[in-house]
């Protein structure tokens, strides 16, 4: 193979967060990176950088993925959605409320990866259980908080997104 | 972490899929959910020149059903199929299986045809699909085969998988009355591979004696190993949970493993009879059980 063609770039069109983002891209260019620095979303935290943390995780097609283990170009055309698309204006999405009443966060790096894995577990589960709550977001890790905050945000979140609200906290 | 440059090429139909694998041979390899094959890319482990990503192909991310067997497209995502009613009611065991790979996020991208065309002799689908008896599509250039998936691993990142073949579909045969399967997995924690993995298959005519027995372990060799010393023990036998266990060691000493951060060699055999011994207890009860396991 010519190497040209090794290096040769790809246009590329993705909706972020609603809107159309264009741009010319190499094809080993990861998804984290292209969003980062090509669409300025720093909300989007590279933190093993080995698909384990979770810090990078964003939606796609309304589904949690690591934005670290994505090239762009197979992103072309799909719909993406970071932590800076999920608020309404000023009014913060019901799961961000939740993770700052409950406290579920200390620094703060790996909190938009749980919250965009939290916003997907209750999109599938609207009433989750401790159990499956901790399984939903066992792809997240968080180094200061040990998790109980983050459980009893995502258990909240349920109540407020979720339909009955049946008072677990 | 940036992989190395590749060429992309996005397969519009499976036929340019194949087309290209042709085209390119040995430089290329088949993108599908990316889980394994970018994070080898970024450590440089791998290095492919050309990437041809069929994940737009809609034709092999469907699951269907025949008389006798689950049909599953190579591009089916574990979270589609550990959420599918048709896996869940003939193939539960799979569900096992795909509920202890990586984690949730890694789920909604990585694939079935992936896990097991990757050759890894860490990865859970292997033993499964193997003990289960399923069987694999390859499609090339000449047309398709199907292979055995007792018969696809053949070393460590090695299968029956040709440079220039793409896995287009997993058959599965039905878990129907008088048989059962299950998969137990033991891991350090969440998204790690296994300590010691066990896939077992399980058939009895009067519920009470073990007629045929497959059993395939994970991570303890380097392709899923066939526990054959044990499947012979049971064969024949009334159950009782004490013959379960005496398989569990029988399988403990065709394990191979080797010391690692997961354990040491005998560690790991230990944790391979215990694993081997709770499948066979569960696809017993999916014996008993009948149909929906």
């Amino acid at each position: 193979m010519d190497e040209s063609a090794a290096t040769d770039r790809l246009d590329v069109s993705i909706s972020v967060n609603g809107e159309t983002v264009t741009a010319s891209v190499e094809p080993r260019l990861l998804l984290a990176h292209f969003l980062r620095e090509e669409a300025h979303l720093a909300g989007v935290r590279i933190g093993c950088d080995t698909t384990s943390c979770g810090a990078c995780a964003v939606l796609l097609d309304g589904r949690a993925a690591k934005s670290c283990t994505l090239f762009t170009v197979q992103v072309a055309d799909r719909t993406v959605t970071t932590i800076e698309g999920i608020a309404d204006d000023d009014r913060l999405h019901p799961v961000q409320a939740a993770f700052r009443e409950e406290h579920a966060l200390q620094c703060g790096f790996c909190t938009s990866g749980f919250v965009m894995a939290t916003i997907e577990l209750l999109e599938r589960n609207p009433e989750p259980d401790e159990r499956e709550v901790r399984e939903g977001l066992s792809g997240n890790l968080c180094r200061c908080t040990g998790y109980v905050n983050i459980v009893a945000a995502a258990l909240r979140a349920a109540n407020k997104v979720g339909r009955t609200g049946k008072g677990r906290m | 972490m940036y992989p190395p440059r590749f060429k992309y090429v996005p397969a519009r139909s499976l036929e340019e899929a194949v087309d290209e694998l042709a085209n390119y041979g040995y430089e290329a390899k088949v993108l599908a959910g990316g889980q394994s094959l970018i994070p080898m890319m970024k450590l440089r482990l791998a290095s492919p020149s050309v990437l041809i990503d069929i994940s737009r192909l809609e034709s092999l991310a469907t699951i269907s059903e025949t008389a006798q067997e689950v049909r599953i497209g190579a591009m089916v995502t574990e979270s589609a199929l550990e959420r599918s009613p048709v896996v869940a009611g003939w193939a539960p065991a799979l569900i096992d299986t795909s509920r202890v790979i990586a984690d949730p996020l890694v789920r909604n991208l990585a694939t079935v045809g992936g896990n097991a065309a990757h050759g890894d002799p860490a990865n859970d689908h292997p033993a499964t699909l193997a003990a289960t008896g399923a069987s694999f599509t390859l499609l090339g250039p000449d047309g398709s085969r199907t292979v055995p998936a007792g018969d696809f691993f053949e070393d460590i990142f090695t299968t029956a998988l040709e440079p220039d073949e793409i896995m287009t579909e997993i058959a599965v045969p039905k878990q129907k009355a008088g048989t059962g399967s299950a998969y137990i997995k033991y891991e350090r924690q969440v998204g790690d591979y296994a300590i010691a993995g066990a896939a077992a298959y399980l058939k009895s005519d009067d519920s009470s004696t073990v007629g045929d027995a497959r059993i395939y372990l994970t991570n303890l060799g380097p392709i899923p190993v066939r526990a054959t010393d044990a499947e012979s023990l049971l064969e024949g036998q009334t159950v009782s949970r004490r013959l379960f266990k005496e398989a569990g060691s029988a399988a403990a000493c065709a394990a191979q493993p080797w010391s690692d951060m997961r354990g040491s060699s005998e560690y790991r055999r230990r944790v391979a009879a215990m694993v081997t011994g709770q499948a066979l207890e569960k696809a017993w009860t999916r014996v008993r059980k009948g149909r929906h396991g």
